[in-house]
């Protein structure tokens, strides 16, 4: 598998199934885990780091089984493909953006990656459509066994898995789900919301994780604490906390569908109808648009588009992807242009069911 | 003498008199360049959390309290306390067990807790530890290397070697 084979797949996180899927994005889980015999990424070598990467790659391949795994050295990229693999959530921001050698593998169904020298030597991270964090816990625990069968991973007996950031000792687990929770930005109640969560020390951030802004009304919940509690209660912590966002949020649909059907109906249509006749467009404005879009599939305002395609949308309408799908450098002008006319072609299709990928 | 953030030779000798006691840095040029052009108290790239944690560590402690602690050093890696302070991250696992007085606090204060409850490795316990060690041992066998101390070099490559296979 190579990296442009991507470029015309979506992730299986994409496809819109699963648990709650109209409200929740996505489910994941990511494990922060270092070698016991090398120092933390701020003080390794360049030795140090190409050594890191041979070991965790020739260990991580043996895991793949059957899989056919997809391994990328990110020092080596385009600066092009490193952000595409961010705009898919592949690799975090920090690896893309980061000095030296480092990796990631990732299967063909991008339900998982490997990120190898990132912040930690290795990061395991799971992702699911829906609301499925039990599902996803299994699946990177079995990993997380697998690998560590292989390699000495750095643990403490009293403070468990040890990172290179204190905030993360412990279980080195963040689990986080993504919302798409346009009601409650319509409604000017996500800030109160929000407010609640982080009394219960949970952290919220937008569609890139920390310091991106909530492009197309998505956020991202996830706990902030690591020590002292099981795994399983962090999945709990936040399994508990979802569906009562869930709830608010068809609350606010509800209440703008009673009471203001036709203002809801005309936002949602309008945003319909400017992205199928666009003739140049931003990132934001589309993202934007297409929350209002996924809002009028899910209550059932707009009847000829499914929920995949409009969530594969929200990524190949990224500056990226955009570029990867043309296959050429564009600058911001060219690519909203591009981007109008990838839209106008995906959104006017009589017959956009999903099968038609591109 | 070597630049202590690089192999390069120190050509740049600085007595860094704020913090409470001075304090000696040698650095070649480029990372000379970089240390007097950063701003003084930087909150780094590394984020908010860096910030938050430098800003609880400098509580409740003197100047003079703060600069002892700052220049402790790990032994297996080198790391400063200070370095750790501005960047927010630790150098290497001994970290925890070297800065355990300090760290206790902080960790506490992060997650509300100070014991891990969650899974554990299947592995021996203590295999961990003893591996660290080799962090440690590489670098004194590079500082061997450096130094064309030869014969030391490889006594440290056959102990790296031995505890190596051990986990084998």
């Amino acid at each position: 598998m190579q990296l442009d084979d991507l470029a015309t797949t979506a992730g299986e996180w994409l496809r819109g199934s699963g648990p709650e899927a109209d409200i929740v994005m996505s489910s994941r889980v990511r494990l922060a885990r270092n070698l016991a015999d090398f120092p933390f990424i701020s003080r390794a070598t360049a030795q140090d780091r190409g050594r890191i990467e041979r070991i965790l790659h020739e260990r991580t391949l043996a895991i793949a089984g059957e899989t056919d795994l997809l391994y990328v050295n990110v020092s080596q990229l385009e600066k092009v493909d490193r952000q595409f693999l961010v705009e898919r959530h592949l690799i975090s921001r920090e690896h893309a953006e980061g000095q030296g050698t480092r990796a990631v593998a990732i299967d063909s169904h991008e339900t998982f990656s490997l990120m190898i020298n990132e912040e930690d030597h290795l990061r395991i991270q799971v992702m699911q459509s829906g609301l499925n964090l039990t599902s996803v816990w299994e699946q990177i625990n079995r990993i997380d066994d697998l690998i560590e069968q292989k390699v000495t991973y750095a643990f403490h007996e009293r403070l468990g898995y040890l990172t290179a950031c204190p905030t993360n000792v412990g279980t080195g687990m963040r689990v986080s789900v993504m919302l798409h929770l346009p009601a409650l930005v319509i409604t000017r109640q996500i800030d109160k919301v929000f407010r609640s969560l982080q009394k219960i020390s949970l952290a919220v951030r937008g569609l890139y994780g920390e310091g991106s802004q909530a492009m197309g009304d998505f956020y991202q919940i996830s706990n902030q604490v690591t020590l002292g509690r099981t795994e399983s209660e962090l999945i709990r912590q936040v399994s508990d906390i979802v569906p009562v966002i869930i709830d608010y949020e068809r609350q606010a649909r509800d209440f703008l569908i009673k009471e203001s059907h036709e203002n809801l109906h005309d936002r949602v249509s309008r945003a319909y109808g400017i992205l199928r006749t666009a003739q140049t467009i931003s990132s934001e404005e589309t993202m934007h648009l297409l929350s209002s879009v996924r809002m009028g599939v899910n209550l059932g305002l707009i009847h000829d588009l499914n929920i995949p395609t409009i969530n594969e949308l929200f990524i190949r309408t990224q500056p990226a992807h955009l570029q990867k799908l043309t296959g050429g450098e564009l600058d911001t002008a060219d690519r909203n242009i591009e981007r109008a006319r990838y839209l106008r072609r995906h959104l006017n299709d009589d017959n956009n069911g999903g099968a038609e990928k591109n | 003498m070597k630049c202590q953030q690089c192999d390069k030779p120190a050509t740049f000798h600085i007595t860094e008199l704020t913090g409470g006691k001075p304090q000696e840095l040698h650095l070649c040029e480029e990372h000379a360049r970089q240390y007097l052009t950063a701003p003084a108290s930087e909150p780094a790239a590394s984020g908010n959390m860096a910030a938050v944690l430098a800003h609880q560590m400098a509580i409740g402690q003197t100047a003079e309290e703060l600069a002892r602690l700052d220049q402790q050093a790990c032994p297996v890696c080198g790391i400063t306390f200070y370095e750790f302070r501005s960047q927010g991250r630790l150098g290497c696992p001994h970290d925890y067990v070297c800065f355990q007085a300090q760290l206790e606090p902080l960790i506490v204060n992060i997650h509300g807790e100070s014991e891990h409850v969650g899974k554990r490795p299947t592995r021996p316990a203590g295999g961990s530890e003893r591996r660290t060690q080799l962090i440690r041992l590489r670098r004194e066998m590079k500082e061997a290397i450096d130094d064309e101390h030869y014969e030391r070099a490889s006594k440290l490559r056959d102990e790296i070697q031995r505890i190596e296979n051990e986990g084998n």
